[in-house]
């Protein structure tokens, strides 16, 4: 057999010769500007969009920061002077000093609180986004792709989760559990979260499976796992993309939202959430404790949402 | 290009299995879909075969069957809602619908591949052409990237794309139609098949490249001397290309003959409308042929002869009782080989 292989692409080699060489070199010469594949091409509208640049700058600056937060500050968020009570106010001109923002109730610095609160919001957010989308896509395309009774099975479970609300879901997860590390509130938002995307996944794999280019994969020997690697999941992953870029500044709202109810993170844990939810004891006399953390998080989630609608803008240039 | 060693000018002609019988052999093959308003029975029946280096035109209108037979052999049918009640589909000598999946997915590819009719469609937009053929000996080979991306570049010489070595980045949509149907044919041909279906190859493409792309893939398959079966509605292609032809009416089969023949002398009413359907030079100003009526709904054919309602020769014994593929022969008696014809007077329709 090997033999046989071997002359005929012998044949072949020499054929070709023959064949093509009156036309090669003058269609080279012309040679077309570099193919872009999908990615390549998303990146080239990315880099020119102000909306991205700002908002990708903005999350860079938040991942440095909760990943050196040392750097930004030279405060401890835990250290408590009460020479501070109350309040020292902003002095909006000791720029990165422990006193720029002032002081909390209990006399911490705000602007370390803030450095280091970042972290808490920024792995709650990206830990959930990850979780949520490797379970949201498996399921989801298992469910598109085999159809049937599995896809009966996995959409009533999926059903059943989203039945479930959002808040009071997490109210009573969260409740059950008597000391509330981050990973609880991440496997809790992941518990409850997961639905969307699968939803999404599902969808799009279903459209995908019909395509053309499934049925020929299949027709040429592929077999199901690389279909789905290879031909299914590069194309359902946009919209998958899209949602998850989106979903991530609504987790760490959602953080924050747990966390002021006195159900997410707590004390010591140094989180904007947690902040908010002590500064509104002091709301009339020293607004600024509840005001800054709560404009963080609100930066943070808007980077985020604009992060995502220009992923989403270069992915489907359609919908511009 | 290092793999290959200059053995033999000619290539080794291609060993026709172990007996002589046929390649592929697809016996009394029922396909029905079940759908919300009834069974939709899509195959009744079909009995074909091809040999090594035999070209098997299948012909037929949208609904006939033509492609659905072909997604049964390659097992690319949708199952539910498709179904096989019946039937045999013999690779050399083994049926096929017996086998599990694993056995089935390596004869795809390796053994029968199969042509779309829209490559644009049928290619992977995501993934570059030199990719998704070099995959095939990625996958099937275990070659590394390197030397699959040369048998790629290769491969698009063979089916004559210009520049190959420049193009094998390219994606599918940088691509024409005819340059496409012919990575289409490139991946069908890939790991050197010893049967490809070619599914309406060249429907989606204009006159001229349809040509070309016919060439192309006849080409080859005398150079492989592969069977190839060629499904069509159009009669021009399958002329030159073919060596039988099998017309399929309502998921029948209901002639076969050598192509020459076919155009010369159809055993058939249906045929005999097909061809007197095609525009004549020589008939220009006059009113062009069609046959009345519309295909059947699967959902119920019509009793007796399917072609019934729309025969001209159409008599009682058509609406009651469905014709046998009879050999067809000559007037004194002696036998036309190959030929055969369903219809209850096909004596009057080839002699008549």
């Amino acid at each position: 057999m090997p033999e046989k292989t071997a002359a005929t692409t012998a044949s072949t080699g020499t054929e070709t010769v023959t064949t093509t060489a009156a036309a090669p070199d003058t269609v080279l010469v012309t040679k077309a500007p570099k193919a872009r594949s999908l990615w390549s091409d998303a990146w080239h509208d990315l880099r020119r969009n102000p909306l991205f640049l700002v908002s990708a700058g903005l999350i860079v600056l938040l991942l440095i920061v909760s990943a050196f937060p040392g750097l930004f500050t030279s405060a401890s968020p835990r250290d408590a002077d009460l020479a501070n009570h109350y309040l020292g106010q902003p002095n909006w001109s000791h720029f990165f000093q422990p006193d720029w923002f002032g002081y909390d109730g209990q006399g911490r610095s705000i602007y370390s609180r803030v450095v280091y609160g970042a972290r808490a919001s920024i792995i709650v957010g990206v830990g959930v986004t990850a979780l949520v989308t490797i379970l949201g896509t498996l399921v989801g395309m298992i469910a598109g792709y085999f159809g049937g009774w599995v896809d009966t099975i996995l959409s009533r479970i999926t059903d059943i989760f989203m039945g479930i609300p959002f808040l009071l879901g997490a109210l009573v997860v969260l409740t059950s559990f008597e000391k509330r590390a981050i990973w609880v509130v991440i496997l809790a938002l992941v518990f409850l979260g997961w639905t969307q995307i699968a939803r999404v996944a599902r969808g799009s794999v279903i459209t995908i499976k019909q395509a053309d280019y499934v049925v020929a994969a299949k027709a040429l020997g592929a077999s199901t796992t690389r279909i789905l690697t290879r031909h299914v999941l590069p194309n359902a992953v946009a919209p998958i993309i899209v949602v998850a870029t989106i979903a991530l500044g609504g987790y760490i709202a959602a953080e924050a939202t747990l966390s002021f109810l006195g159900v997410g993170l707590a004390e010591p844990t140094v989180s904007w959430g947690v902040d908010v939810s002590s500064g509104r004891e002091q709301l009339r006399n020293a607004p600024h404790v509840l005001i800054i953390p709560s404009v963080m998080v609100s930066i943070t989630v808007l980077s985020f949402l604009m992060f995502g609608d220009a992923v989403r803008n270069a992915l489907d240039p359609k919908l511009r | 290009m290092t793999i290959i060693e200059e053995t033999a000018g000619v290539p080794a002609p291609r060993a026709g299995g172990e007996a002589s019988g046929p390649l592929l052999e697809v016996r009394d093959l029922h396909v029905e879909f079940h759908t919300r308003d009834g069974v939709a029975k899509a195959v009744n029946g079909v009995n074909y075969s091809v040999a090594s280096g035999e070209t098997l035109a299948v012909l037929g209108e949208s609904g006939s069957g033509k492609s659905v037979t072909a997604q049964a052999i390659m097992g690319i049918l949708d199952m539910p809602p498709g179904k096989i009640p019946h039937g045999q589909i013999l690779f050399r000598g083994q049926d096929m619908l017996t086998m599990s999946n694993d056995e089935r997915r390596k004869i795809r590819g390796r053994k029968i591949a199969m042509i779309f009719q829209d490559a644009l469609s049928s290619l992977n937009p995501v993934l570059s052409v030199g990719y998704q053929l070099g995959e095939m000996f990625r996958v099937h080979q275990g070659l590394s990237k390197k030397e699959a991306k040369a048998k790629s570049i290769e491969l698009m010489d063979k089916v004559k794309i210009p520049a190959a070595k420049a193009r094998v980045g390219d994606y599918p949509h940088q691509f024409s139609g005819g340059m496409r149907q012919r990575i289409m044919i490139a991946m069908a041909l890939a790991l050197e098949p010893d049967l490809i279906i070619a599914d309406e190859p060249t429907t989606a493409l204009d006159v001229t490249v349809q040509a070309q792309v016919m060439d192309l893939l006849a080409e080859l398959q005398r150079e492989y001397n592969m069977g190839l079966i060629l499904i069509t509605h159009d009669l021009g292609v399958v002329a030159d290309v073919a060596d039988k032809i099998a017309v399929m009416y309502a998921g029948r089969i209901v002639e076969t003959a050598p192509v020459h023949e076919l155009y010369k002398r159809p055993a058939h009413p249906y045929t005999r409308g097909l061809l007197d359907s095609i525009p004549r030079l020589d008939q220009k100003g006059q009113e062009l042929y069609a046959i009345k009526g519309l295909p059947p709904n699967l959902l119920k054919i019509p009793t007796g002869c399917a072609f019934n309602p729309r025969c001209p020769k159409a008599d009682d014994i058509c609406r009651t009782e469905i014709p046998a593929l009879v050999p067809v022969t000559e007037q004194d008696g002696s036998e036309l080989p190959g030929r055969g014809s369903a219809c209850h007077f096909w004596k009057e329709t080839i002699h008549g």
